[in-house]
């Protein structure tokens, strides 16, 4: 059983709500990733989903480009996210990390070595934003023979025929992304998201994560009670960026305590 | 000889092109596929096209012998595609009046668009206000600074011009900021994309469209010269114009196909773009999968041309594969060669050229002189220069 599917059954089994904080690796700086991982999963993160910073971030909004862009200014690609998991598991084998970025960092590695790297760093799933499961057979493959959970994106336009087909390839989990637009557009609506995944449920027995458009304790509870994780992005980012070296551990755990809180009391 | 047949069902041509994007974009793409389908082949709509390329845009474009500067060069005869003389200025007008009568029929009151030089915001600007349709075009804010007459253009046809402050601020992050409208408004909006780039059915369906140009020059050449050309060439950035003459003749035995990339300040500089000649690895990016300007990490670098519509760091699938299978070749073109080509045919023709068609002009120079006199070299002159003019005096020190 992979990290992630175990750590989603051990929750299950208290009846919580996986916290999946998103940060951008080298956001704000390269020397903050791993404390920043650390202080995250001090406060309630069960997995963490660390963004591979890519020049054209095509699905995302401004808060989470400006956030590739401060770590594009240290050169923080594909090598150097890879060597930060190494760094954080040599404390922390036990809290699953996800990558999250483009095809094009893996395409100039090739899908077998990046597996093989990534495997090495410990990393237990990737979602890959612009491989849809058609355009990404072999990779899948080579991230499944090494334990590795490729994890996809389910979106309110994803008809169930697709629902089918994305779940056939999907292990881990999968991510249904709450709103149409780009990450960190605008406010969710609830009751359309639990109908979503109500429907996704039927088709799969995978746990499902909801994220895009979770801002706030508010939201994040009122997520935790339909979803099996909630994935909170560029509100994590904003508050990086609104902070300064001396402050950035600190804010982040209070964000993180706060969201910690609200889906922890959320009724399942 | 077995008739080229490209791309397969879900857009692929061999290894290049597909449909790289996000899921949020999947369904609309897949509803454009089927739409797509459904019309290409529709006489109705087919006629509504040939009667707006005619009757708007003022084609057939003429084939033009230019003899003077044949004479000059000292070799084989060079003839130029007009597609500077449709309207708006560019061939960029053929492909978005086919996608604007595609949203029409698929019922989406807005479209948007991405653009470098500005020739196809323009084009789109115009048939959107020909149609009624709202439009918001997406533009870098470096190429908004070099191409304003083509800005204030689009803001009288009654545009929105949204600057793109982000990443290199040219067309690959117009591109970028597009899709991103795209995703968030898909439910009323139709992207009207400017080349033969993007995800499956885009690479398709811009061919498809500016196929019009070298359909007509089979047959105007067949007038002209009672032959066909011994060489086609087309400038390549993305590749559309290129790809709309290419088209026709690729089951032509005999016609060498010849793409002319931007090489900057030269190719051993690294400043340039042109991915094709300075054999960059294949990566994805925009939707699809083809050669790709980038560095060791995957991330895309910055390209340089003197001219905004071939600054791309990536090219057209389809021409991705033509080199591939060796059909067609592809060279480059230096800001130095292009623009004294551009003051060349102002002078010996009394054509001012866009800066990215004088790549194709220069290329087409250095050809013909290794040529036989009743030889051919057919050029395609995509655009016209008047947009080029603020960049040309600059470069030569005049004062306007």
């Amino acid at each position: 059983m992979s990290r992630i599917q175990s750590t989603f059954t051990t929750l299950k089994q208290q009846g919580k709500t996986a916290l999946i904080p998103y940060i951008t690796a080298g956001d704000p700086h390269p020397k903050h990733t791993v404390n920043l991982m650390h202080t995250m999963v001090k406060n309630g993160a069960d997995m963490i989903e660390l963004g591979v910073p890519f020049s054209d971030p095509m699905a995302d909004g401004p808060v989470i480009q400006r956030a590739s862009e401060r770590a594009l200014v240290h050169k923080v690609g594909l090598t150097a996210v890879l060597n930060m998991v190494k760094e954080f598991r040599q404390t922390d084998q036990k809290t699953p990390i996800i990558l999250m970025g483009y095809a094009n960092p893996i395409e100039a590695i090739g899908a077998t070595v990046f597996a093989d790297r990534a495997k090495a760093a410990d990393v237990d799933g990737v979602i890959t934003v612009d491989y849809p499961p058609e355009e990404c057979g072999d990779f899948v493959k080579e991230l499944q023979a090494r334990d590795i959970d490729p994890v996809f994106l389910l979106s309110p336009t994803t008809e169930p025929k697709r629902v089918d087909l994305i779940v056939s390839q999907a292990s881990g989990f999968v991510y249904y992304v709450s709103l149409k637009g780009v990450t960190g557009a605008a406010n969710l609506n609830i009751e359309e998201v639990s109908q979503r995944v109500a429907s996704i449920r039927e088709q799969t027995k995978l746990p499902v994560g909801v994220g895009f458009g979770i801002r706030d304790a508010a939201t994040a509870m009122a997520t935790a009670a339909i979803a099996d994780a909630v994935v909170v992005g560029s509100r994590m980012v904003q508050t990086i960026e609104a902070s300064n070296d001396d402050n950035l551990l600190h804010n982040v755990a209070t964000l993180m305590t706060e969201l910690k809180t609200a889906v922890d009391a959320a009724k399942k | 000889m077995q008739l080229y047949d490209m791309p397969d069902a879900r857009g692929h041509f061999g290894q290049f092109g597909g449909t790289f994007v996000a899921e949020t974009l999947v369904e609309a793409l897949e509803e454009l596929r089927v739409m797509y389908e459904k019309y290409r082949h529709d006489p109705e709509f087919l006629a509504e096209f040939a009667y707006d390329l005619k009757h708007f845009v003022g084609r057939p474009s003429p084939i033009y012998h230019a003899k003077r500067l044949s004479d000059k060069v000292g070799g084989a005869q060079i003839y130029l595609k007009r597609e500077d003389l449709n309207h708006t200025g560019a061939h960029k007008i053929n492909n978005t009046i086919g996608q604007a009568l595609l949203a029409k029929r698929m019922g989406k009151p807005r479209v948007i668009a991405e653009t470098g030089a500005g020739q196809h915001g323009v084009a789109t600007a115009t048939i959107a206000a020909r149609l009624g349709l709202e439009c918001v075009v997406y533009m870098g804010s470096e190429d908004v600074k070099r191409q304003a007459p083509n800005v204030f253009r689009m803001k009288l046809l009654g545009a929105t011009v949204v600057p793109v402050e982000s990443g290199s601020k040219t067309l690959k992050d117009a591109l970028n900021e597009a899709m991103r409208d795209w995703v968030t408004n898909v439910h009323n909006t139709f992207y009207i994309i400017g080349t033969v780039a993007g995800p499956h059915p885009y690479p398709m369906m811009v061919r498809d469209f500016q196929a019009v140009i070298g359909v007509e020059a089979k047959v105007q050449m067949m007038e002209m010269a009672n032959r066909q050309p011994d060489a086609v060439v087309a400038c390549v950035g993305g590749g559309s114009n290129a790809m709309g003459i290419f088209y026709p003749y690729i089951d032509v035995p005999n016609v060498r196909l010849i793409g002319v990339e931007a090489a900057g300040h030269g190719i051993e500089t690294g400043m340039h773009a042109a991915p094709l000649t300075a054999n960059s690895p294949v990566g994805v990016l925009h939707g699809n999968r083809t050669y790709l300007m980038q560095d060791a990490d995957g991330q895309i670098i910055e390209t340089h041309s003197v001219s905004a519509g071939l600054d791309y760091p990536g090219v057209g699938p389809e021409h991705a594969w033509l080199k591939d299978i060796k059909r067609a070749e592809y060279v480059a073109i230096t800001d130095d060669e292009a623009m004294a080509a551009f003051h060349n045919l102002c002078r010996t023709e009394g054509i001012i050229p866009a800066l990215e068609s004088s790549h194709a002009l220069a290329y087409a120079e250095k050809l013909a002189k290794t040529m036989r006199k009743d030889q051919i070299v057919l050029v395609n002159l995509s655009g016209r220069g008047d947009k080029d003019i603020n960049t040309v005096a600059k470069l030569a020190n005049i004062t306007l």
